[in-house]
C-alpha cells in the first residue's frame, strides 16, 4: 500500500554477474525494498532478478484478471489477493521449496488466513496501519494542546476540520481505506458494505469534504514534511517517511503517527505467484530468500514497515521494532480490525459514493 | 492490379489497426461482469463449434448501455468533456493561428527554424512537460512568485487543481497540432491571390478575413478535428493538473476499468464516446463532399 512516486514502470535495469540465463521478474510497490536486496539474491542464486514497480493495487489488478503478465512474484494487498485468488489468478505455493515458511509469525499468518487461508497462495511480505499523520505544533495552533490527535473525531468532525482547513488536510485518494474509517468514526462495524451503512459513512464524509483540500495517496508524504498542510490520513509507514524527512530538514515540523483510538484498518501486502508465471521455480527461490529473517529485517529497517516474519525481529533496528507505530502493541494491536473484499456491486455502489464525495456529482 | 494495391493498403491498415479493436470493445460493452480472468463473460469457445458460437452470441445484450442512462455521472461527464475541449480547441485556435500566420509570413529561410522551434517540446517527454506546469502553477509556484514579486497580486492565486489549469495544459500540449496544418496550408497560399484583393479595393484587414481566411479553412479544420479528438478523452492533463471536481470522461473511464474493475461498462462508455466523436465527423465529410461536387 505504497504509493509515493507515479512512476509506473520504472524498471530498475540490473546488470547481473551471472552467466546463467535464468531470469525471475518481480513486481513490487516502488519504494518497498532495500536495494542492496536485489544484487545479494542475485549473488545468491545466479538468477538474473529483473525488478519492476507499480503504484496501485488497481493497476496490478487488472494486469493480473488481463493475464499473460509475465511476472513471476506479485505483491497484491490482502483483499486484493483474495479476489485474484478467486478469479483463478495466482496457483498454489510448493511449500517444500519454502523451508523458510518456519519463520513466518504466527499472529501475522492467523489474520492473514482471512485472505488466503493456510497461506495456499500467498506469503505475507510487509503490514501496516492506515491511521491519522499530525504536524503537531500546526495542530495545536489550530486547535489548542488537546486537539484529539488519537481520534477520528480529528478528521471527522466538521468543528475541528473546520478549524484544520486553513493549514490544509489531505486524505487518500482510496475508497476502501476511507469508508472503513468513516464506518468506525459513525460506531458502525468497518467491514459493513450494506447500503444503509454506506449511506452513513457518504453522511460523514460530505460533512467534512469543503475542508479537505485534496484526496490523494502519495502527495501527502512531501506536503506533511514540508509544512503545506498539518493533517493527512494515510499509510502508517509513508507517514513516517515524512517525519523523518521534515526531522532532517529541521523546517520547525514535526509529524507524528496515531493508529485511530476508535480502530484502525490493519493491512497485509501479501506476495504471490500468478498462475502463468513464466518461472515459477525461481519465483520459490525468490520467496524463500525473501523469508530469509536478515534479508527481510534489512527490507523493513529500509521501508519503516513490519513485517509477518518472526524471525527476523531479532535483526531489526531498535527505531522499527521498538516504534509503536510500526509494531503496535498488544493493547493497540487488539483495536485493529481488517475488512474483506468488495463485491462487484458492491464495488460499484462505493466507487459511485466516492466520486460523489470527490467531485459532488 | 496496380491501383487495388494502392487501394487496400489504407483499408488493410483501417481494419487492423481500427475495426478490429472497436468489435472487440463493442463484444466486451455486450457482456458481463465476471470474477474471472479475463473479467467478463462470455468466452467464445470456438472449440464447441457452431453451438459454441451461437450460444456465445445469446449471452450479449445491451444492458451496460441503459445502465449507463440510469445515472447521471455518465451524460454530465460526457458534457463536460466536450465543453472542455470546445474551449480549449477555440483557445488553441486563437493562439496557433497567428503563429501559424507568422511563420508563413516570415522569410523562406527562417521558416526551418521556426518550424523546429514548434516540434522542438515534443523532444522531451510529454508527462514530464504536464508534470513542470504543477511547479509552476502551484501556490509557491514559479507563476505565483512572480507575480508577487512584481506586486500584481497579494495573495498566491488558486491555479493548480482547478479547470483552468486544465485548459492551460491542453492548450499548451496540443498547439503544435493546431499550427502545423494552418501553417502548410498558409505556405502554399498564393501571394498574389492578396495582391489582387488589395488592388480591388481591399484594405489589409479585410483581404485577410476575405480571402486568407477562407483558402485556410481546410487547415483550420483539420487543426481543431486533431486537437479536439484527443483532448475530449484527455485523462493525463486532468489527472494532474485539475481538482478532484473537474469531471471528465477519461477520468470516469480510468475509474470503471481500474477501480471498478467493470470491462464492460467501461467498453460502453468508450463505444458511445466514440460515436459521439465519429457521428459529426461523418455529416461533416458528407457536407464537404456534397459541397466538392456542387462547385464542379
Amino acid at each position: 500500500m505504497k504509493t509515493p512516486l507515479l512512476s509506473l514502470t520504472a524498471t530498475l535495469a540490473l546488470t547481473a554477474a551471472a552467466v546463467q540465463a535464468e531470469e525471475v521478474h518481480v513486481y513490487n510497490w516502488s519504494d518497498y525494498i532495500d536495494e542492496s536486496l536485489l544484487s545479494k539474491f542475485e549473488e545468491e542464486t545466479g538468477i538474473d532478478l529483473v525488478y519492476d514497480v507499480f503504484d496501485s493495487n488497481e493497476l496490478l489488478e487488472t494486469k493480473m484478471l488481463a493475464g499473460g503478465s509475465g511476472y513471476d512474484v506479485v505483491v497484491p494487498t490482502g483483499t486484493f489477493l483474495q479476489r485474484q485468488i478467486m478469479a483463478g489468478a495466482f496457483q498454489k505455493l510448493d511449500k517444500s521449496k519454502l523451508p523458510n515458511l518456519d519463520n513466518m509469525w504466527d499472529v501475522i499468518e492467523k489474520r492473514t488466513d482471512a485472505y488466503d487461508p493456510g497461506g495456499e497462495y500467498s506469503i505475507n511480505y510487509m503490514w501496516g496501519t492506515t491511521g491519522i499523520g499530525v504536524n503537531m505544533p500546526a495542530v495545536e495552533d489550530a486547535l489548542g494542546a488537546d486537539a484529539p490527535v488519537d481520534s477520528l473525531s480529528l478528521i471527522f468532525d466538521p468543528a475541528n476540520m473546520e478549524k484544520l482547513a486553513s493549514c490544509g488536510v489531505h486524505f487518500l485518494d482510496a475508497p476502501t481505506e476511507m469508508i472503513p474509517a468513516a464506518l468506525a468514526y459513525a460506531g458502525l462495524d468497518p467491514d459493513r458494505k450494506d447500503e444503509e451503512a454506506l449511506a452513513k459513512a457518504e453522511e460523514v464524509l460530505m460533512a467534512v469534504r469543503p475542508y479537505i483540500q485534496k484526496f490523494h495517496s502519495s502527495e501527502y508524504i512531501n506536503a506533511l514534511a514540508n509544512g503545506d498542510i498539518c493533517v493527512a490520513f494515510g499509510w502508517s509507514g509513508d507517514i513516517l517517511q515524512a517525519r523523518d524527512r521534515a526531522a532532517e530538514a529541521e523546517n520547525g515540523v514535526e509529524i507524528a503517527y496515531n493508529a485511530p483510538k476508535e480502530g484502525a484498518l490493519m493491512w497485509f501486502d501479501m506476495m504471490a505467484i500468478p498462475v502463468d508465471a513464466p518461472n515459477p521455480e525461481a519465483a520459490h527461490t525468490f520467496l524463500n530468500f525473501i523469508m530469509d529473517p536478515e534479508n527481510m529485517a534489512a527490507a523493513s529497517n529500509y521501508v519503516y514497515y513490519a513485517n509477518g516474519n518472526k524471525a527476523s525481529q531479532e535483526f531489526l533496528s531498535e527505531d522499527v521494532i521498538g516504534d509503536p507505530a510500526i509494531y503496535p502493541s498488544e493493547e493497540t494491536l487488539e483495536k485493529l480490525y481488517t475488512v474483506t473484499p468488495f463485491g462487484p456491486k458492491e464495488q460499484r455502489t462505493l466507487t459511485r459514493l466516492w466520486t460523489k464525495v470527490k467531485s459532488g456529482t | 492490379m496496380r491501383r487495388l494495391v494502392l487501394i487496400l493498403v489504407p483499408y488493410l491498415w483501417l481494419i487492423a489497426l481500427f475495426l478490429i479493436p472497436f468489435v472487440i470493445v463493442v463484444k466486451i460493452s455486450l457482456s458481463d461482469v465476471a470474477l474471472a480472468r479475463p473479467p467478463y463473460f462470455p468466452q467464445l469457445d470456438l472449440t464447441a463449434g457452431w453451438a459454441g458460437i451461437r450460444t456465445f452470441f445469446s449471452e450479449l445484450d445491451f444492458e451496460n448501455f441503459t445502465f449507463l442512462t440510469t445515472d447521471d455521472l455518465y451524460w454530465k461527464a460526457y458534457l463536460s468533456s466536450l465543453k472542455i475541449a470546445a474551449i480549449s480547441t477555440a483557445l488553441t485556435l486563437l493562439i496557433g493561428y497567428p503563429i501559424a500566420y507568422g511563420m508563413a509570413s516570415a522569410r523562406p529561410e527562417w521558416r526551418a527554424t521556426l518550424m523546429m522551434l514548434v516540434i522542438l517540446p515534443f523532444w522531451t517527454s510529454f508527462l514530464i512537460r504536464v508534470y513542470s506546469w504543477i511547479g509552476i502553477l502551484s501556490q509557491g509556484g514559479l507563476l505565483n512568485t512572480f507575480l508577487l514579486w512584481l506586486g500584481v497580486i497579494d495573495q498566491p492565486l488558486t491555479i493548480l487543481n482547478t479547470e483552468i489549469a486544465v485548459y492551460i495544459g491542453i492548450v499548451y500540449t496540443y498547439l503544435p497540432f493546431m499550427i502545423l496544418p494552418i501553417y502548410a496550408n498558409l505556405e502554399k497560399l498564393d501571394g498574389a491571390l492578396i495582391e489582387a484583393a488589395e488592388d480591388l479595393g481591399c484594405s489589409r484587414t479585410s483581404a485577410f478575413w476575405l480571402v486568407t481566411i477562407p483558402l485556410s479553412k481546410s487547415g483550420i479544420i483539420a487543426g481543431c478535428f486533431l486537437v479536439f479528438i484527443p483532448a475530449i478523452g484527455e485523462f493525463v492533463i486532468p489527472s494532474l493538473l485539475g481538482g478532484s471536481q473537474t469531471l471528465m470522461i477519461g477520468k470516469v473511464l480510468y475509474e470503471e476499468f481500474f477501480s471498478n474493475r467493470d470491462w464492460p461498462v467501461a467498453s460502453a462508455v468508450a463505444v458511445v464516446l466514440l460515436v459521439i466523436l465519429i457521428v459529426p465527423i461523418i455529416l461533416f465529410q458528407r457536407n464537404e463532399q456534397k459541397n466538392r461536387e456542387a462547385s464542379q
